[in-house]
């Protein structure tokens, strides 16, 4: 009887939520519809001319650099993360192993303002010092690898926790180095699981807003060098949905589509890749 | 389990029953966040002679006020410029004068600065202070994103066209901008001379610099000296009720004007007209 009520209810949490998704994504292409008749799709994708004000919509140079800045922080976050989580896995002392943990944890939990806050008065005039304004792509990249450091340090840790302790065991009865059995016994066996999770963070770069607007500056222009400030399409939004009407507002919501899409096509292809790992 | 049903729906109807208990009114005021820091004081004085009246001020810029004055989603809008021509089916109630002021690190040895210079600075056409001091460091324009009446009254009064500055940073909020140019030690840019005046008295290193020779002082202001001024407005659409009349009413009278100094500002009962 128990058993009937909980699966009921279970089935019609996930149905729920499954709607609203769906509700979501038709609410933003409904939205976005008028721009996509009005605007032509050479204007919006591939233009990097963005004025609103004067009737110009190309989000492209905006596209590029949501896109770049969030795989530069997964190429500085992805393989300090493994690293760092296969060290904790495997090498470090019990203690510190917990501590490490409960950091982490307490890491991935911090909301991202903090985060934006951080960068905007430590690391922008650090920056600065470097590569005026401050403000700039490297910034941006460098408060994203930090926000997903965390979560690809326990992505890591969790999955080599996985593999059952024989195979640790073997792999010590045959002598092998620490190295050597991460790199043979373990790393094979968790790659997979590894891979797809930090490769998920992407998403969780692509659409981090508060902290990127804090950091970036913000200047609309094509993302083509690391010291030099570029727009996000979520700054972008952030920036003008509040008193955008009319087509701007329309072409901010297409905006938002492309990024979902963009997010969707990354989910898709990694639950692809994960099965041929 | 039914028991743990009973008691929690129960529980959901008293904090129902708690939530509506009240008969507060309540005002919804957004807009310019050049205006909010000061509205909030000025509403929670009028909440506090009003009992019956609670005020919420947001902030998010002039254009966001008017546009949800004109959604309906507020009751008042805060705009930092004049309403324009298409926005003139709103009413609008001038409360108070600003200035706009160059902001630049306080570290910047510079004290005055000519429109011309500030122009050609917005053109990238100046790279660096040494073209103009002994201060050796490159120059970041500090521009505001497009929808903020901050920038309006700026591209107007230096005649520029958005599309041709070339900022390296472009923020949204005053306080964003402030932040800014205190983390940078290059860096120039335009803010509100109440909130440049309140965030430099309490120790943050920004410098306001005098503008074609007048330094950026409320009495300048108010006395129609300072060149780039403009007005602090609220906006309404048509018939408002009784509590939002109440409150403009509170702003535009006399008891409101201390508030309004405190920040910087220029009441209009003083401005020269």
């Amino acid at each position: 009887m128990t058993d009937r009520v909980v699966r009921l209810l279970s089935g019609l949490m996930a149905i729920c939520a499954a709607a609203v998704l769906l509700l979501i994504m038709a609410e933003m292409a409904r939205a976005a519809w008028p721009a996509l008749t009005r605007v032509p799709v050479s204007e919006w994708l591939l233009s990097a001319h963005w004025s609103p004000s004067g009737g110009d919509f190309g989000l492209a140079s905006m596209l590029a650099a949501s896109l770049l800045t969030s795989a530069g922080a997964l190429l500085i976050a992805g393989p300090a993360g493994v690293v760092l989580g296969a060290w904790m896995h495997l090498a470090a002392p019990g203690w510190l192993r917990g501590g490490l943990r409960t950091l982490q944890g307490l890491m991935a939990g911090i909301p991202s303002v903090v985060y934006g806050l951080w960068g905007l008065i430590t690391l922008v005039p650090l920056v600065n010092t470097v590569a005026p304004p401050g403000a700039v792509m490297l910034t941006a990249i460098l408060v994203l690898a930090l926000m997903i450091l965390p979560l690809s340090v326990l992505v890591t840790d969790a999955a080599l926790s996985q593999i059952p302790d024989q195979a640790l065991q073997s792999a010590r009865a045959l002598a092998l180095s620490r190295w050597g059995s991460f790199r043979s016994v373990l790393w094979p066996r968790a790659r997979a699981a590894i891979v797809s999770g930090i490769v998920l963070q992407f998403g969780r770069a692509l659409g981090e807003t508060m902290a990127v607007l804090m950091v970036a500056g913000n200047v609309i222009r094509w993302p083509d060098s690391l010291t030099a400030p570029v727009r996000t399409i979520t700054a972008n939004i952030a920036l003008e949905m509040g008193y955008a009407s009319g087509l701007h507002l329309e072409v901010l919501y297409l905006s938002g589509l492309l990024l979902l899409v963009a997010v969707a096509l990354m989910m898709g292809l990694i639950q692809r890749g994960a099965g041929n790992l | 389990m039914r028991g743990f049903l009973t008691a929690a729906s129960f529980a959901a109807l008293l904090l129902l029953a708690g939530c509506s208990g009240g008969n507060e009114t309540k005002l919804v005021i957004t807009g310019s966040s050049t205006i909010a820091p000061v509205m909030a004081d000025i509403a929670s004085d009028f909440e506090s002679a009003n009992p019956g009246i609670q005020v919420n001020v947001q902030s998010g810029g002039s254009s966001r006020g008017i546009a949800d004055v004109e959604r309906g989603t507020a009751d008042i809008g805060m705009a930092s410029r004049d309403l324009r021509e298409e926005e003139s089916h709103l009413n609008q109630h001038t409360f108070a004068r600003d200035g706009i002021t160059m902001i630049v690190h306080a570290d910047n040895p510079l004290d005055s600065l000519d429109t011309e210079t500030v122009r050609r600075l917005y053109l990238g056409e100046i790279d660096s202070w040494a073209a103009m001091t002994d201060y050796d460091e490159p120059v970041s324009v500090v521009h505001k994103s497009e929808g903020r009446a901050t920038l309006a009254v700026f591209l107007a009064f230096m005649e520029l066209d958005n599309d041709s500055v070339r900022p390296d940073l472009v923020v949204g909020e005053n306080q964003q901008a402030i932040q800014s140019v205190a983390g940078n030690p290059g860096a120039i840019g335009y803010v509100s001379i109440g909130a440049a005046e309140h965030e430099a008295g309490r120790g943050v290193s920004i410098k306001p610099v005098a503008l074609d020779g007048v330094s950026p002082d409320p009495e300048a202001v108010a006395s129609g000296e300072f060149p780039l001024t403009r007005n602090l407005n609220l906006v309404t659409d048509g018939e408002v009720g009784e509590a939002a009349q109440q409150f403009l009413d509170y702003v535009g009278s006399q008891a409101s004007d201390e508030r309004i100094r405190d920040h910087f500002f220029i009441p209009v009962n003083d401005a020269a007209s």
